[in-house]
């Protein structure tokens, strides 16, 4: 075998996956910018459900932003595989000589950097407009952060699981969910001690435990998942 | 032993296993439930505290003992199947989650009636319920996983994968839901604790545990029959099986 036919090394292939898929997303920005304009206009429908007053408002913001972003990131990690589903790559990348482990790990990683990254950076604009403490900030980016890339994960399995099916987007909603539960209490616990004037770092603590549990577990389930989606 | 092993992968030796193993459990689960029930509801005394209302343990506790048992059954099936490639294990495991999801919501159900008269709500935010709903919901993810795909061996396998991610979260979510309900909120109504229970109610109670138990196994099995008989309605052994029953009636 000569060289060039060689296959490319395991990192290489994974940043090219990562590049590959920044890229189709930047070359559609609306799919980057829906769950941003979801979470903003999700953000609007609190008030007026709840009544304006901010005093209220702040006791819920810390709820209220980590439900939503739990909601935006399961709208948008339906369509984690899909595309590459429908037009065959999917199948390409089971073939490859590269473990499946780390490739999944490389779309996992780009679809956080495109939603949960993005909604954690910009999450204080519309912590401010619910009234969050602004003492809370620095936690809520922080939890976001950490407890969106868990949601990836978990949701990566829900989208594996599923994306050979035609009727997916309800289901996916009914399987992880569940899954979900653990990263909202504490996610949203760490904001509201931050709000309290309490550190938050043993929430963010935890937070991370389920990252690294979530890094070395998820992709396995993943990769079991698209194996059986893709011969099914 | 490895005779044994194969025979499992036969779907009409299971058929007819499942049948002979059946015959005598019934009878013993329909007996102890009888037993238990008349035992538990008629015969032990009111509670000091609660009076008779008390008796809806007798039910409330076995199906949600065997509700939980129920999801490591499921994922031990799973995880057979997907490691053995055995098509039984499938079975089994697709025969566990309307069962395991039944007796959840026996068990919500039965506590949400007990939780009227003791503590004047039907519903609480305890940890204990939360979780148990929770469980409900992973029940049925399976199940609506399993009934979208419409080849039933890949639907097999992605059940016995998210069974298995469910067992890996199972004690997280618990320990979290914990952690939250002591976080949230005052310990205004106990569970656990305090009193401890009196022989003269324990013995029906863990009656009533086993007898759930063995219900849980003959659904299980019953199920399991009815789910082959589908699976292999096209096979020689189910239709010469439906001969001979057209043939008895």
């Amino acid at each position: 075998m000569s060289p060039a036919s060689r296959p490319p090394a395991t990192s290489a292939f994974c940043l090219t996956l990562v590049r590959r898929q920044l890229t189709l997303a930047v070359r559609r920005p609306v799919d980057i910018g829906n769950p941003l304009l979801f979470f903003a206009m999700v953000v609007a429908l609190f008030p007026l459900g709840l009544g304006p007053a901010p005093d209220k408002l702040a006791d819920f913001a810390p709820g209220i932003l980590w439900i939503i972003a739990l909601l935006s990131s399961l709208l948008s990690s339906d369509t984690v595989f899909r595309s590459d589903f429908e037009d065959g790559s999917l199948e390409q990348l089971l073939l490859a000589p590269q473990p499946l482990y780390l490739s999944v790990l490389a779309y996992i990683l780009a679809h956080w950097l495109i939603t949960g990254a993005l909604l954690a950076l910009v999450s204080p604009l519309f912590a401010v407009m619910i009234n969050l403490p602004s003492a809370a900030i620095p936690a809520l980016v922080c939890a976001l952060a950490l407890g969106t890339a868990v949601l990836s994960l978990v949701g990566g399995i829900g989208a594996a699981l599923t994306v050979g099916l035609k009727r997916g987007g309800m289901l996916i909603s009914l399987l992880i969910l569940p899954f979900y539960m653990p990263v909202l209490i504490f996610g949203s616990a760490a904001v509201r001690q931050a709000a309290l004037g309490a550190p938050a770092a043993p929430y963010l603590a935890i937070l991370g435990a389920m990252l690294c549990l979530a890094i070395a577990l998820a992709p396995l389930a993943i990769a079991a998942g698209l194996r059986i989606s893709v011969d099914a | 032993m490895w005779s044994f092993f194969h025979k499992l992968g036969s779907p009409p030796w299971l058929f007819g296993i499942a049948g002979s193993i059946l015959r005598w459990l019934l009878p013993i689960t329909l007996v102890a439930l009888a037993v238990g029930l008349v035992w538990g509801l008629l015969f032990t005394h009111p509670d000091f505290r609660q009076g008779n209302s008390y008796r809806i343990i007798y039910i409330h506790v076995p199906a949600a003992v065997v509700a939980l048992a129920g999801y490591y059954v499921m994922a031990i099936a799973g995880a057979v199947s997907l490691v053995w490639k055995m098509k039984m294990a499938d079975v089994a495991m697709r025969a566990c989650a309307p069962i395991g999801a039944a007796l959840t919501f026996i068990a919500l159900v039965t506590g949400s009636i007990w939780g009227k008269p003791t503590w004047g709500t039907w519903w609480v935010w305890d940890a204990r319920i939360t979780s148990m709903l929770i469980l409900l919901f992973l029940y049925l993810g399976v199940v609506a996983l399993y009934e979208a795909y419409d080849n039933k061996e890949a639907a097999g396998k992605a059940c016995a994968v998210l069974s298995l991610v469910g067992t890996v979260n199972i004690p997280i979510i618990y320990k979290s839901v914990d952690w939250w309900y002591s976080l949230h909120q005052p310990a205004s109504i106990r569970f656990t604790g305090g009193s401890t229970i009196d022989a003269s109610m324990l013995y029906p109670l863990l009656l009533m545990i086993v007898a759930f138990y063995c219900l849980f196994t003959c659904c299980l099995l019953m199920n399991m029959r009815a789910e082959l008989v589908e699976r292999e309605a096209r096979t020689n052994w189910v239709r010469k099986l439906a001969r001979a029953g057209e043939a008895r009636a």
